[in-house]
């Protein structure tokens, strides 16, 4: 960068070395090579979008449909495709972490241990910030606003923007494997590992404001679903009628807006020491990495519950409603979420009882970490109760929930062994840790989310999921789940260390070719997602549920055709119970016209998201690699973006009475030409989305 | 415009005035306060611990006095939600930094 | 229009009757607000706390709060900023009772006065401690004290640009119902400002004296 003036000016600290393939051209083996694969499988997957839509003419409906859309659902349904997208690279970065760890016992293994480092940092980051939590703030946007009778969210260009701010992490974080290398200081960052003295490259950086960027989006996303639940419900919808996934949906978004927040603190800092000089983190003048730890983890206990809470409710509506019953114990859920959402701010420091604080301080935080344990006990119990004497239906969904209930009350199990502070200095950054926080995540948000997916992806489309390739993923992802992880619990007591790229005890190598077997069981079970797709997009015109009600559903998600019309409710309905759609077709108003319909106030697309989008993506290239005229002009253009935004007068637009009255009628009269199923056929062609009242 | 009866004030009257003395009320107690405070710097009148006590409780009463006058917060039902919402986040931000001025002195001690 | 239609709506100057429409609208949108608010103090508070740590412990041999911290800035910055809190109270009961724009113009205008000072005055003052070789990377505590400081600095500055943009859009507009449910939004975004301003005085300036 020195005698470069002119190439530093425009082009920052990007060289020759930072371009794609370069290194494997230069020294081709087994590191490079699998490096090369990954860039490959990165530009051949964006290319072929392209190609795609250009072949097909898509690109005047991606762009009119779905970029510029400021419909709740449609966001909800651009997250979770991105959630999925992004979980495959990271299910298979996980893949690559198995084979070298079995491969490099007393020896150094296919991979080098920059690249491993690689390996964990990208997988940990994205399975968090680009998989986890764009998948269920997907399906909160999809579910929450017909769940509790609303047209939108409260903030719909807010909630485009928050979207794109995500999408701009996740597009930084796949630049990054094509140019460049990412950072290896784990998803955590620790400093001071990721400051400039040990870390000089653009990787941290990259980290840095992927993170920044998503939590961001996430702490907006917070503000605008916490409003929307408090100012929008329907009439008739008191707190204690409101269905348990939106429950879980308001307390994920108030942890959202005060967890993310540190995050964001913490990462500015560090950009800050690695920027300007600063020394909040360094191990000179004054700095402090502790520091950075307490920010981090304040943030990063409260974001797994903002993780798992959802899923907490998706499970809670499985049950009840593939059992046929009321959810058992609905108040005592609703507490116990509430208790949890609180509790989650009070524990943090269990993250590093290591760190070398008094033992007084480690005993409080231990038994506030214990105490987590009573509200969740009282939600596995009450799940329980719901399924006593229900008539239980296996589809794929429920078999994915009941699946979680085993497993993480064993990961629960562990976590709570974790959390006596003599215990935990033993296993402490062991595979012991690793398999209980994936014992808790992969059970929980990861089945949750999909068992979300199998429900109200017929409410999404129109059509149901193949039930056959789901049950083939469901044993696919429970053995291998088994098969992965219970061998690290194994490990961890044997001492094996987390994030190691090579291991010198021999003993070890059994469990760790037990650990890959699960892994690739687990690619097949998404691998056979990926067919399930595909097979059941071929066969859609069999599996249609125009009556939109394919699974005898309890709330007011299911009252509407399916797909829902961009309004969502022709009229706003009136809420007399808690499983108010349930009580719609015991009292016969479930498919009834009302008397008259009102105009219906609708937001304007806006191409304000994908424009913020491109420009935030710029500006974190831009800062990553020191490129100073992209950062100033970018983030210059951002703001200029959002201002030019507040001069437009004309936001929304008036779809008519009449045109509300027509569609509505037209659906209600092809709902009175379908067959109601009975439960035996749900899963059949017989079920058209009309389902059986039995009184 | 017309008021309809149900359209009343639930308390103060929709009065210019009270709602201007509400602003001055507020800005002269924030006023006094700050110079009470700096006063107390300036002058030297009590011993270190005992000015940081009082300046802490000064600070927190012309927090109450801003809330108050300037924000208008106060305990009328439609006031409630965020009501709720600001006393949720003083027991957050109280658990967040409290417990990290605790987690970081402690460790220090043991440095 | 019904019953459930109370006079006031929400915390904060309610347009009330003199314009129901926007009153009704307001409620929302400045409960949104609120909660943004919200999770920009947990900003602060962490910040805060930061700097109670950093300014004992990362001092670092460099100097210390009691070195190089005087009273004199501060305490033209702290009336400026009230003054401006009240110039906005002004402004705000101008948009709500009269119709016509220059009184409401004015008060902004000098609140903006006020506020520009503020920034002015904040910006020499750090100008000057980098200058005597004070600069944020001196320590852990002087780094502390210019995030603290600054991001304060930094939020009055964007609430300057947001006046700016509101005053055009009075002008543009005229006084719809977007105008002054945004100049409602902000009128509680510079009143919070100066909440955490009391702790900057407070727990910066006037404990590093004392
Ligand atoms: C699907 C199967 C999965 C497999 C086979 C897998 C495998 C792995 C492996 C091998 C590691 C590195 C362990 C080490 O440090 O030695 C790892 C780390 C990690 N995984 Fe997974 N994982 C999976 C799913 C998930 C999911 C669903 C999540 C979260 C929602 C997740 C979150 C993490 C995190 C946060 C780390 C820590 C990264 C770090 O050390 O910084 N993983 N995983
Ligand atoms: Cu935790």
């Amino acid at each position: 960068m020195t005698g470069q003036p002119f190439d530093y000016f425009w082009l920052g600290k990007l060289s020759i070395d930072s371009l794609p393939f370069v290194e494997f051209i230069r020294d081709p083996n087994s590191n490079t090579a699998v490096g090369a694969f990954a860039k490959a499988a990165a530009i051949g997957g964006a290319m072929g979008l392209m190609v795609l839509l250009t072949v097909f003419g898509k690109w005047r409906v991606f762009w009119h449909e779905w970029l510029t859309s400021l419909d709740a659902k449609k966001i909800g349904i651009m997250y979770i495709v991105l959630a999925m997208v992004m979980l495959l690279r990271a299910v298979i970065e996980a893949g690559f972490m198995r084979a070298q760890q079995m491969l490099a016992v007393e020896q150094p293994g296919p991979l080098a241990p920059e690249h491993f480092g690689e390996l964990f940092s990208t997988h940990g980051t994205i399975m968090i910030f680009f998989m986890a939590m764009p998948f269920l703030i997907g399906i909160i946007n999809v579910v929450m606003p017909l769940q509790i009778g609303a047209r939108d969210v409260k903030f719909p260009l807010l909630n485009a923007i928050s979207l794109a701010l995500t999408a701009a992490g996740a597009v930084l974080i796949m630049i990054s494997l094509v140019i460049g290398k990412f950072s290896t200081g784990g998803w955590s960052g620790y400093p001071p590992f990721t400051e400039l003295a040990f870390n000089p490259g653009a990787g941290v950086d990259y980290w840095i404001w992927a993170v920044t960027l998503s939590s961001i989006g996430n702490t907006l996303t917070g503000i605008n679903f916490a409003v929307t639940i408090y100012k929008l419900r329907a009439p008739g919808m008191t707190w204690f009628r409101m269905p348990l996934f939106s429950w879980t949906a308001l307390c994920t978004s108030i942890i959202m807006i005060f967890a993310m927040m540190p995050l964001t603190v913490a990462t500015l800092m560090l950009a800050l020491d690695r920027y300007a000089g600063f020394h909040f983190f360094t191990n000179a003048l004054g700095g402090n990495m502790m520091n950075y730890t307490n920010l981090f983890w304040l943030f990063g206990h409260p974001e797994v519950y903002i993780v798992i809470l959802p899923a907490f409710g998706v499970f809670s509506e499985v049950f009840s409603t593939f059992s046929g019953k009321r959810l058992y114990g609905y108040h005592s859920l609703v507490f116990a979420t509430m208790a949890i959402a609180v509790l989650s701010f009070c524990v943090w420091l269990h993250h590093f009882f290591t760190m070398g604080e008094t033992a007084d301080l480690n005993a409080a935080f231990g038994i506030a970490t214990m105490l987590i344990g009573v509200p969740t006990g009282v939600k596995v119990y009450d799940w329980l109760l719901t399924m006593v004497r229900g008539r239980v239906r296996l589809t794929t969904a429920m078999l994915f929930s009941i699946m979680f209930m085993v497993t993480f009350v064993i990961g629960g199990l562990t976590g709570v062994i974790l959390a006596n502070p003599p215990v935990d200095f033993a296993v402490h950054n062991s595979l012991f840790l690793v398999a209980h926080f994936h014992n808790m995540l992969i059970p929980g948000t990861l089945f949750g989310m999909f068992a979300a997916y199998y429900v109200w992806f017929p409410k999404m489309f129109g059509f149901r999921l193949s039930e056959k390739w789901g049950r083939i993923s469901f044993w696919c992802w429970s053995f291998g789940f088994y098969l992965a992880f219970m061998p690290l619990y194994a490990l961890g007591l044997m001492g094996a260390m987390r994030r190691s790229a090579q291991w010198f005890d021999p003993q070890y190598l059994p469990w760790l070719v037990v650990a890959f077997c699960g892994a690739l069981l687990i690619l097949a079970g998404l691998a056979s997602q990926v067919v399930q797709l595909w097979v059941s997009i071929r066969d859609r015109d069999t599996t249609r549920v125009p009556g939109g009600d394919p699974w005898d559903g309890r709330s007011l998600e299911w009252s509407m055709s399916a797909p829902p019309p961009e309004y969502n409710f022709a009229v706003i309905p009136q809420v007399h119970d808690r499983d108010a759609f349930t009580w719609m077709k015991k009292n016969g108003t479930s498919y009834t016209a009302p008397e008259h319909y009102e105009d219906i106030k609708m937001p304007k697309n806006s191409i304000v998201a994908p424009v913020i989008c491109a420009l935030t993506a710029a500006l974190g290239f831009a800062l990553t690699w020191h490129i100073w005229w992209l950062t100033i002009a970018s983030f210059i253009a951002v703001w200029a973006t959002v201002i030019a935004r507040s001069f437009c007068q004309n936001t929304e637009e008036t779809i008519p009475a009449s045109q509300v009255r027509e569609e509505h009628e037209r659906w209600l009269r092809s709902v009175k030409a379908l067959k109601p199923a009975p439960r035996e056929h749900e899963t059949t062609s017989a079920n058209q989305g009309l389902a059986e009242v039995v009184v | 415009m017309e008021m309809e009866p149900d359209q009343l004030p639930d308390s103060e009257a929709e009065d210019p005035r009270q709602e201007f003395r509400e602003y001055c009320i507020g800005g002269i107690l924030a006023v006094l306060l700050t110079l009470a405070a700096f006063g107390l710097v300036a002058s030297h009148w009590l011993d270190t611990l005992g000015c940081l006590m009082v300046l802490t409780l000064l600070a927190v009463v012309q927090v109450l006095v801003h809330f108050r006058y300037f924000l208008h917060i106060d305990l009328r039902r439609s006031h409630r939600d965020e009501l709720q919402l600001i006393l949720f986040t003083g027991l957050i931000l109280f658990l967040m930094a409290g417990g990290t001025i605790w987690i970081l002195w402690n460790l220090n001690s043991r440095m | 229009m019904n019953k459930i239609r109370k006079y006031s709506r929400h915390p904060g100057l309610n347009m009330g009757s003199t314009d129901p429409e926007t009153h009704e609208a307001a409620e929302t949108l400045l409960f949104g607000f609120w909660v943004f608010l919200m999770s920009d103090l947990v900003l602060f508070a962490l910040l805060f706390a930061d700097y109670a740590a950093q300014s004992q412990h990362g001092v670092a041999g460099g100097p210390t709060p009691g070195d190089i911290l005087d009273l004199k800035n501060p305490f033209i910055e702290t009336m400026l900023l009230l003054v401006s809190s009240f110039t906005f109270g002004l402004a705000a009961l101008a948009m709500k009772y009269r119709q016509d724009r220059t009184r409401l113009v004015f008060w902004l205008v000098v609140t903006f006065a006020l506020g520009a000072g503020f920034v002015g005055l904040e910006v020499y003052d750090f100008t000057d401690m980098i200058s005597k070789g004070h600069g944020p990377q001196t320590s852990g505590f002087l780094s502390a004290f210019f995030l603290l400081v600054g991001t304060h600095g930094i939020h009055v500055s964007s609430g300057l640009i947001w006046l700016l943009v509101l005053l055009v859009q009075v002008f543009v507009f005229g006084l719809n119902r977007n105008v002054k449910t945004r100049l409602m939004r902000l009128a509680i975004f510079w009143h919070m400002l100066d909440v955490v301003w009391i702790g900057i005085f407070t727990f910066v300036y006037l404990f590093g004296v004392a």
